[in-house]
């Protein structure tokens, strides 16, 4: 018994840092970052915890199977995507966001589940329960040699479109002066808008910029997943606001982190699972969870509260 | 003529009039003073006229037009510049930040780079810190941050809350004397303090408020008028 544990135990550490388990786990991680960014930037200017993301993406990946299933070219398909998805998120914003943004929290995390439901009834009412299949961008799926490892083209896709879109968002946060009014409307909105900051504004831009992340995390998804259901991207919604939360929901390098962690976490477990327990991934995963918002309910990179921070 | 009036201003708070009956106007070049003691209104006028709290009654219009019920960000950008008690300053920012941030109300970007040396001259601790985060300066520098932030937003009033708040007598004078200086470029001034003589001393004219009531109005003849002022304060 204790030497079937032993091997057991020994197949778990060996599959965890086998180094495709580990590339494969932080090309999740780094879509899951993305989706991190997204939630954790419309939180930052609007705290607004949006349930509703998932359907974003669910909607962008149907609109890619759409195009996928009548054969059009791959760029029509994303473009497709991408105007599925910022309308969407317009319509959302104007329609759901901005009347209630003077509501608390809760009524605004309340309106966003209903969001969420009413946009995954009307992709049941619109698919049916089976979905469609997008399979327009499954070669990314081949993989290459890269040093003796086989990694998947999608992983490596992944990971460079996560650090552009990382680089690009922190180049526009910190030099540009809609990315200084984001900034200080995340800080404190009504000093923000005393100044002169346009309130209805940022909030446009934040909920453009999550988005435009959406569609696309959206993308890459459906090489990975092909079979969009009106379900599809709901669990991956869920973990990366519990990645959000752990690590530190108002500040978005730390939510971000929190939403990349998860997603590495999520795919080493799913790499050394034997396959059989699978199904217990996401038990791990949200056991986690608690355990570190026991120990560090702030967050895990979250600084603690200096002088600084008291003006 | 870019100057502000306030007629018959009535504000509450859940039924209870914080201000009530509230008439003043800041014409350009000119301190209106507003002191009072806690709880008088002063600072909700201040917020009234900002649209951060809605007025239940009278007229606010600045340069002829009604301002009333307009969002904080649309009379920041109309030309009217708070300087909040508390100051206010975002902490984690920089200084340069701080004070691109009141660039915020302008609606075009043409000769800012001027007026943020102009603003550096006037408070040159704003030059010395500019890369060091606002939190780490002292009460007196983030004060001079907070009235530069206010001023590269080239307002045509500027309403100052409370300014001397727990600051060192050397930089209250500061203070005081920058305002001076403002009012010589001829913005309008609508200044809330504590420091009664000293407001009275220099403003155009100081009004007095009690229970949300304007109860007199002085000027600076009456500033060495203790017994006036003392007077002002108990009635």
């Amino acid at each position: 018994m204790t030497d079937l544990l032993a091997s057991g135990l020994t197949d778990f550490v060996g599959d965890a840092v086998d180094l495709q388990v580990q590339v494969d786990a932080i090309g999740l991680g780094a879509i899951f970052a993305l989706m991190a960014v997204g939630i954790g930037l419309v939180f930052g200017v609007m705290r607004l915890v949006n349930f509703a993301y998932g359907q974003l993406i669910m909607a962008g990946a149907f609109a890619i199977a759409f195009a996928s299933e009548r054969d059009w070219p791959v760029w029509a398909g994303i473009a497709l995507c991408f105007a599925v998805v910022l309308a969407l998120s317009l319509a959302m914003e104007r329609v759901v966001f901005r009347p209630l943004r003077t509501q608390s929290a809760a009524v605004m995390l309340v309106a966003t589940f209903a969001v969420a439901f009413l946009l995954q009834s009307i992709a049941l009412l619109w698919f049916g329960p089976l979905g469609k299949t997008a399979t327009s961008l499954v070669d990314l799926n081949r993989p290459v040699s890269v040093g003796g490892v086989d990694i998947r083209k999608i992983t490596i896709v992944a990971i460079v479109t996560a650090a552009v879109c990382l680089l690009l968002l922190v180049l526009l946060l910190n030099r540009t002066s809609i990315g200084l009014h984001m900034r200080a409307a995340a800080m404190d909105f009504s000093t923000a808008r005393l100044l002169g900051v346009r309130a209805n504004l940022v909030s446009m831009v934040a909920v453009l910029i999550a988005g435009a992340l959406a569609a696309i995390v959206a993308v890459m998804l459906t090489v990975q997943y092909p079979t969009v259901t009106p379900t599809y991207a709901l669990q991956e919604t869920i973990l990366v606001l519990a990645g959000v939360v752990v690590g530190g929901m108002t500040r978005l390098l730390a939510a971000t982190l929190g939403g990349f962690f998860i997603g590495y976490m999520s795919g080493l477990l799913g790499g050394a699972l034997p396959s059989s327990q699978s199904q217990y991934l996401p038990s791990f995963l949200f056991g986690l969870v608690i355990l570190v918002l026991l120990v560090r309910p702030d967050g895990l990179f979250t600084r603690h509260r200096g002088l600084v921070e008291r003006v | 003529m870019t100057s502000l009036v306030i007629r018959d201003l009535e504000v509450a708070y859940g039924g209870v009039a914080a201000v009530r009956g509230l008439s003043l106007s800041v014409a350009p070049g000119e301190i209106v003073g507003l002191i009072g003691p806690n709880g008088a209104g002063k600072s909700t006028t201040l917020h009234a006229i900002m649209g951060l709290v809605s007025a239940r009654r009278g007229e606010i219009r600045f340069a002829g037009e009604s301002i009333r019920g307009r969002a904080p960000e649309a009379i920041a950008r109309a030309g009217i510049a708070l300087v909040p008690e508390g100051r206010r300053l975002f902490a984690e920012l920089t200084v340069e930040e701080n004070l691109r941030l009141g660039l915020a109300a302008r609606p075009r970007s043409n000769g800012t780079d001027a007026d943020l040396a102009d603003v550096a001259g006037l408070f040159p601790i704003v030059d010395e810190f500019r890369h060091r985060p606002a939190g780490v300066l002292s009460g007196g520098q983030q004060q001079q941050l907070a009235i530069a932030r206010a001023l590269v937003a080239k307002p045509a009033v500027l309403m100052l809350d409370e300014p001397s708040l727990g600051l060192a007598p050397t930089v209250v004078d500061l203070v005081f004397s920058t305002l001076e200086a403002i009012r010589e470029r001829g913005l309008g001034v609508l200044l809330v303090e504590q420091r009664a003589q000293r407001t009275v001393a220099l403003a155009d004219r100081t009004h007095v408020l009690a229970n949300g009531e304007l109860r007199l109005t002085l000027t600076p003849d009456d500033a060495a008028d203790t017994d006036r002022m003392v007077a002002a304060y108990l009635s």
